[in-house]
């Protein structure tokens, strides 16, 4: 890409946009290491609480191992009678969008050559608790509605901003998850 | 008799153009004026897919001083106004009798093969050898129908805007349309309008205003350069061929029809498509951050119009402020609909539409079934394309962008011509100038 002499300015998101966009290229060429498949193990530890742990990846075409294994700890908060050892699942979907979107954020920012001093979101779910509660059938387990709110300080305008967000949440897997149906398999073994 | 005709007699030309739509009847006439024998093979008659493929009420997005073909324009007394479907059907008629097409209608091409210096084209009625071929047959061959409508119930009736053609043929009941493009809100807006209830899939679109500052908003773009952008201008010319046609009709009014007006309409607006499931449809909640993007692109456009007119000798006082609305959208979107409790009986799929190249038995094809090509110049020797989305420029797929890539692909055809000529008879042939 070209790149104008005279607006040659140092922007340091910490994101390798050319290893990413050398990524998109490879992963054009070769589709089938485009395919990828993450996982957790979770093991249940008393009452609500349980233990997730997260490391190896498949993709590239080959199994992938980090360092250091993940863990996270999920529980449910005192007023549901239990003992709070972790945020609870919900949460972590939280935790997973707003992540997600502000990753994209700081993605988008560095291609397109946008310093970011600071990124804020926060997130919050509304949950009638009547359809986990199954007090009322036609209240949905889910939640119904999310609300994200980001705080952005940058060297951009309103607009720029507004994009870089927009953006995000196009490029979103998590955005693409909780916004559209996704078939899921459980089964015993 | 001439040797081109003698030897169109033989079913040997030099070149074949496949359909006589506005690009294949522009690329006749360069041909002709080049005197270069071929003929154009239309399946129906001239002006095809204008006569059978499309809605009763559809006009023109482009107004018609910019409608115009190769020498052949628009010479009535409303050039801001928009052709009408009969008016398109005759602009073209009027061209194919003026440059004299030598149009063969009513042959259906069955496959298009590879043959010793050239090909083959067979059709329903005889067989053709050529050196070059023309793709002229359109962009909108076949709708892109997603394969979730396999899943839609018996009571209700799924249609392609190739199929319809006016609300009254519809069932009484509610009427689902996919897709937020020209195409969709156009359908959104007639379908409602005749009394069915409307509901509208809406994904990523572009939103524009019909006039701004008083003028076309097509007229801003050919002033800023923008339908004239080159594929080598952008930066990823396989995302822009993808992005949907901008969310305008060619109407008496020069009414514009975003969300907003359809909203106020009473037509209800609905995430994308994302499946359906059990008698049911299933939208994304993804309305918001489709209309938030399409917003900002609106923005980010009339931001560039104005600074155009800063630059120029335009009279339009900038501090007149121009506001848009930003698209409404309802508090909580609705993320379903029961075709059966809520009586929805068609659903209407504005969901795109590809070529069909299932005749082409040419190795010209990508895994997706796409056509590989660069600007047109398709990757078997001597075989183009003509009227693809944004295949060499932003106007490729308009009636107007024919000019340009005719004439640049016609000198390109002509090159790889007088090559094979060169090749079989050194000594007498003269060079046709190829200009690119």
């Amino acid at each position: 890409m070209l790149q104008n002499a005279t607006q040659v300015k140092q922007v340091n998101n910490g994101v390798n946009v050319g290893a990413l966009l050398d990524a998109r290229q490879a992963l054009t060429a070769a589709p089938e290491a485009a395919r990828f498949k993450w996982r957790a193990t979770t093991q249940w530890i008393n009452g609500t609480h349980s233990r997730s742990t997260v490391s190896g990846f498949y993709g590239l075409g080959t199994e992938q191992s980090r360092k250091v294994e993940f863990k996270f700890d999920a529980d449910h908060p005192e007023i549901f009678a239990s003992e709070d050892h972790g945020a609870t699942p919900v949460e972590f979907v939280l935790v997973g969008l707003a992540s997600c979107l502000a990753a994209g954020v700081a993605a988008v920012a560095q291609h397109r050559k946008i310093q970011l001093r600071k990124v804020s979101a926060t997130v919050e779910a509304g949950m009638n608790v009547q359809g986990i509660l199954g007090i009322d059938a036609d209240v949905r387990n889910g939640f119904d509605g999310i609300k994200v709110i980001f705080d952005i300080d940058a060297d951009a305008t309103k607009e720029e901003i507004a994009a870089l967000v927009a953006q995000s949440q196009k490029r979103s897997a998590v955005f693409d998850i909780v916004t559209n149906p996704t078939d899921v398999a459980v089964e015993v073994r | 008799m001439t040797p081109a005709r003698r030897a169109a007699r033989n079913g040997a030309v030099d070149v074949v153009v496949i359909g006589a739509g506005h690009s294949g009847l522009a690329m006749s006439a360069f041909l002709s004026q080049h005197g270069v024998d071929h003929v154009v093979l239309e399946r129906g008659q001239v002006a095809n897919s204008w006569r059978r493929e499309r809605w009763d009420s559809l006009r023109l997005l482009t107004p018609n001083w910019l409608s115009r073909l190769p020498g052949h324009r628009y010479d009535g007394d409303d050039p801001h106004g928009f052709m009408s479907l009969p008016e398109v059907i005759a602009f073209i008629d009027d061209y194919a009798r003026v440059i004299a097409a030598p149009v063969h209608t009513g042959v259906t091409v069955l496959s298009v093969t590879d043959e010793k210096d050239g090909y083959r084209v067979c059709t329903d009625s005889r067989d053709w050898r050529c050196r070059c071929v023309v793709l002229a047959n359109g962009a909108f061959g076949l709708a892109n129908i997603p394969g979730t409508a396999a899943a839609l119930p018996s009571s209700v009736r799924s249609l392609s805007p190739a199929e319809y053609r006016r609300p009254q043929d519809l069932e009484e009941g509610g009427v689902l349309v996919v897709g937020a493009s020209a195409t969709g809100v156009q359908l959104a807006d007639e379908i409602q309008r005749s009394g069915r209830q409307v509901t509208l899939a809406v994904g990523e679109h572009i939103r524009l205003p019909r006039n701004y500052r008083g003028r076309d908003i097509q007229g801003w773009l050919e002033s800023l350069g923008v339908l004239d952008q080159r594929i080598d201008e952008v930066d990823d010319v396989v995302r822009v061929r993808r992005v949907p046609s901008p969310q305008l009709v060619g109407s008496p009014e020069h009414a514009t029809l975003d969300l907003n007006a359809l909203t106020e309409r009473g037509v209800e607006i609905v995430g994308r498509l994302a499946a359906v499931r059990d008698g049911r449809a299933l939208f994304s909640g993804s309305l918001r951050s489709h209309c938030a993007m399409a917003d900002l692109k609106q923005q980010r456009l009339l931001a560039s119009i104005d600074r155009w007119i800063e630059d120029h000798p335009y009279r339009v006082d900038l501090r007149d402020a121009a506001t848009v609305m930003p698209t409404w959208v309802p508090d909580q979107p609705r993320l379903a609909l029961d075709f059966g409790r809520e009586r929805v009986r068609t659903v209407l799929w504005a969901t795109g539409f590809r070529p069909d190249y299932s005749w082409l038995h040419l190795p010209v094809l990508d895994a997706k079934g796409q056509l590989q090509h660069e600007g047109g110049i398709v990757s078997a020797p001597g075989v183009y394309a003509l009227g693809l989305n944004f295949m060499r420029r932003r106007k490729s797929s308009f009636m107007h962008g024919a000019e340009d890539d005719v004439r640049e692909l016609g000198y390109e055809l002509l090159a790889h011509l007088d090559a094979l000529h060169q090749c079989e008879d050194p000594p007498q042939t003269q060079a046709v100038g190829a200009a690119m």
